[in-house]
């Protein structure tokens, strides 16, 4: 086995004719996960077509992780059905667990181990021939850029260099389908599109369909079809621009030396209805070219700047949510606190 | 709409075969051994501080407590002459077993790091029974532990207790048997701890009785009914006294003197060697499957 191209389902040869492109291999219904008072997933539908890459987003605490455990048959479901790769992840979890790799949120390689070893050890539980382990190791090494550290501590890893082995350790055997949570969760921006490049790539030459978790809503550009979760619920589902066009032409954004009676003017004569934000006023309009000389007529302040721009994931979620997904760049402890808070609040 | 048809397992070519089949979990089984044994060999640091304690035993009660009860007269055992015993003698199995002990509990330890930092997960969400890592990990563990009776062996000479060949081949097995049993105890507390905390708690508060009673630094004759019968109830007397057997019998220590310092009695008889390692087989079997249940609760 090489990492040579090989069409989506071309494997099916053992179950007969190659399947159609569009069928789903993940489906999900009416999923629930509860754990003791707090409902972490609250009845969610969800179907992957085979060879697409899948994004998950949401919010800390949405619910994401939750779900993959219980797709990757980590967790037991409180309600509802899931399947991979055509197998019931209750009922066939073994079944399910061949045909997944796995790239988990919290970082999971031995560290005290070199790359090759942490791959070596993962080849053989999963039973990669012997005679074709070393080969597919260096292989996958090369595919994520860590050929030359194959016999270094994994101790001695950057923390980009670490995720990087661990996408190569997911995709090792040759899933159908690989799972990654927040695979890009925080990395620098160049280590982030290096990443999105070896996905990208495995998609294009081994057919493998991707399922990942994010809430970087820019990452979300590089993803077939998305799906966006808020506490528990899926609250869109298409492709980028299909939830784009839900936001409706162009986000329009404005700063001027009085924001309070520039947004009354704007309201009074334009009708929209601006939102202020960090800021400056933000609005959504049809024609986002012709909307600016009205826009600068109607406000008596002196205006300072205005952009125009196509919406953005961002603004999706906004619009769905009436929140912004997250604080820039967060640091973990805080948001270890809001979820703290949160889950107080929800047992209250 | 869900699913059409399954997507084919992938093929042996592909690199996935006999998926959740017991060689899949003989394999992970070896995986997990390999890797503990591996760590053990490649961390020479942990492995010489970790004799570091056995050793200060051995000085302080074979060499100190031993010449000193020379000096209030008499040796250990109560025959004086040739071929009578000294504590350096009676004490060095019972050091032995203390290092195969403190090894094995310690290496359970690593189930509690791997859970907190990830590595089982990894094997959690394999296609393998999740006996496996329960298996591995108890001979793992069994391994090093046996490894580290054996290197306590190197010092008998230094310490003035003769072995013979013979009696190296008998202690071995003898103390495979023993690591195997309190490897799987091991295995089976640390299964049921999420926390490294609580692990170390549970095992400060079982280790030292467990070392205490089990007969290691004094014969387990001739003392108080209830600590009596809390050394009965210690695993660990199952396997000093088949070892304190060996080694004093290597010694040319007379067979009654070392029956009388250092068997084990049951019921008003004495447990013969081979019961005492079925007794530690049965003992590990029964901690391993205790592991086992321990592991197939999900998180
Ligand atoms: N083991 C658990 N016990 C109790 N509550 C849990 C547990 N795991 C998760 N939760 C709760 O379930 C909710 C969803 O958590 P989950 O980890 O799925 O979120 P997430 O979307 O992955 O978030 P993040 O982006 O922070 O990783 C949260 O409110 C969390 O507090
Ligand atoms: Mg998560």
């Amino acid at each position: 086995m090489t990492l040579s191209a090989s069409v989506p389902g071309e494997r099916g040869s053992m179950t007969g004719p190659a399947p159609e492109p569009a069928t789903s291999v993940i489906g999900v219904r009416g999923l629930v996960k509860r754990y003791g008072p707090v409902e972490a997933v609250r009845g969610i539908d969800l179907d992957v077509h085979r060879g697409e890459v899948f994004g998950f987003l949401g919010p800390n605490g949405a619910g994401k992780s939750t779900t993959i455990s219980i797709l990757c048959t980590l967790l037991r479901a409180s309600s509802g059905t899931a399947h991979v790769a055509g197998f019931d992840v209750q009922r066939d979890p073994a079944a399910v667990r061949a045909r997944i790799g796995l790239v988990f949120q919290d970082p999971s390689l031995d560290d005290q181990l070199t790359a090759r070893e942490n791959l070596e050890f993962h080849a053989l539980i999963y039973n990669v021939p012997r005679a074709v382990r070393r080969q597919r190791i260096n292989e996958v090494l090369e595919m994520v850029g860590l050929g030359d550290r194959a016999s270094s501590l994994v101790r001695t890893f950057s923390g980009g260099m670490k995720r990087r082995l661990e996408i190569a350790r997911g995709i090792l055997h040759d899933p159908r389908i690989l799972f990654l949570d927040e695979p890009t969760q925080g990395l620098d921006p160049q280590t982030r599109s290096r990443i999105w490049e070896h996905l990208q790539e495995l998609r294009r030459r081994l057919g493998v369909t991707i399922f990942m978790t994010t809430h970087y809503m820019d990452e979300a550009e590089y993803c077939d079809r998305i799906a966006i979760i808020d506490h528990g619920r899926i609250v869109a589902q298409g492709t980028s621009d299909q939830l784009k066009q839900m936001v409706g032409g162009d986000v329009v954004s404005v700063i001027t030396a009085d924001d309070v009676r520039a947004m009354a003017e704007i309201e009074r004569a334009l009708d929209v209805s601006p939102v202020l934000q960090d800021g400056s006023l933000r609005m959504e309009v049809a024609d986002g070219a012709a909307f600016v000389p009205r826009l600068i007529g109607a406000v008596s302040a002196p205006v300072r700047s205005v952009t125009v721009r196509r919406p953005s994931l961002d603004d999706v979620f906004l619009k769905l949510t009436g929140r912004a997904i997250r604080d820039e760049d967060a640091d973990p402890l805080q948001a270890m606190r809001a979820m703290g808070a949160r889950w107080a609040g929800r047992r209250r | 709409m869900i699913v059409a048809e399954p997507e084919a397992a992938p093929t042996a070519a592909s690199g996935v075969v006999g998926v959740g089949t017991r060689s899949a979990t003989l394999r992970a089984v070896y995986m997990i051994w390999y890797r503990d044994v591996l760590k053990y060999w490649r961390d020479r640091v942990r492995l010489i501080a970790s004799l570091a304690q056995p050793l200060l035993f051995l000085l302080v009660f074979g060499l100190g407590l031993s010449s000193s009860l020379r000096g209030a007269g008499g040796g250990f055992g109560g025959t004086g002459g040739s071929g009578s015993l000294n504590y350096v003698q009676f004490v060095f199995p019972g050091v032995v077993a203390m290092a195969v002990l403190f090894t094995a509990i310690f290496s359970a330890m690593s189930i509690v790091w791997d859970r907190e930092f990830g590595f089982l997960k990894e094997i959690l969400v394999a296609p393998v029974d999740r006996s496996a890592v329960a298996v591995g990990k108890a001979l793992g563990g069994a391994t090093q532990a046996m490894l580290q009776g054996c290197v306590m062996l190197v010092f008998a000479p230094l310490v003035g207790v003769h072995l013979t060949l013979l009696s190296v081949v008998e202690l071995v097995p003898l103390l495979f048997v023993l690591a195997f049993a309190l490897s799987s105890l091991g295995v089976a507390v640390a299964s049921r701890m999420r926390s490294m905390q609580g692990f170390q708690v549970v095992m400060n508060f079982m280790l030292l009785p467990i070392f205490f009673l089990s007969g290691a630094l004094f014969p387990l004759s001739g003392l108080p009914g209830w600590m009596t019968v809390l050394t009965r109830l210690d695993p660990v007397a199952y396997g000093v006294a088949p070892l304190r057997h060996a080694v004093l019998g290597g010694a040319g220590v007379p067979a009654a003197v070392a029956a009388r310092v250092g068997d084990v009695s049951l019921f008003g008889r004495t447990v013969p060697t081979p019961l005492e390692v079925v007794m530690l087989l049965l003992f590990g079997v029964a901690a391993l499957a205790v592991a086992i249940r321990g592991f197939r609760i999900p998180d």
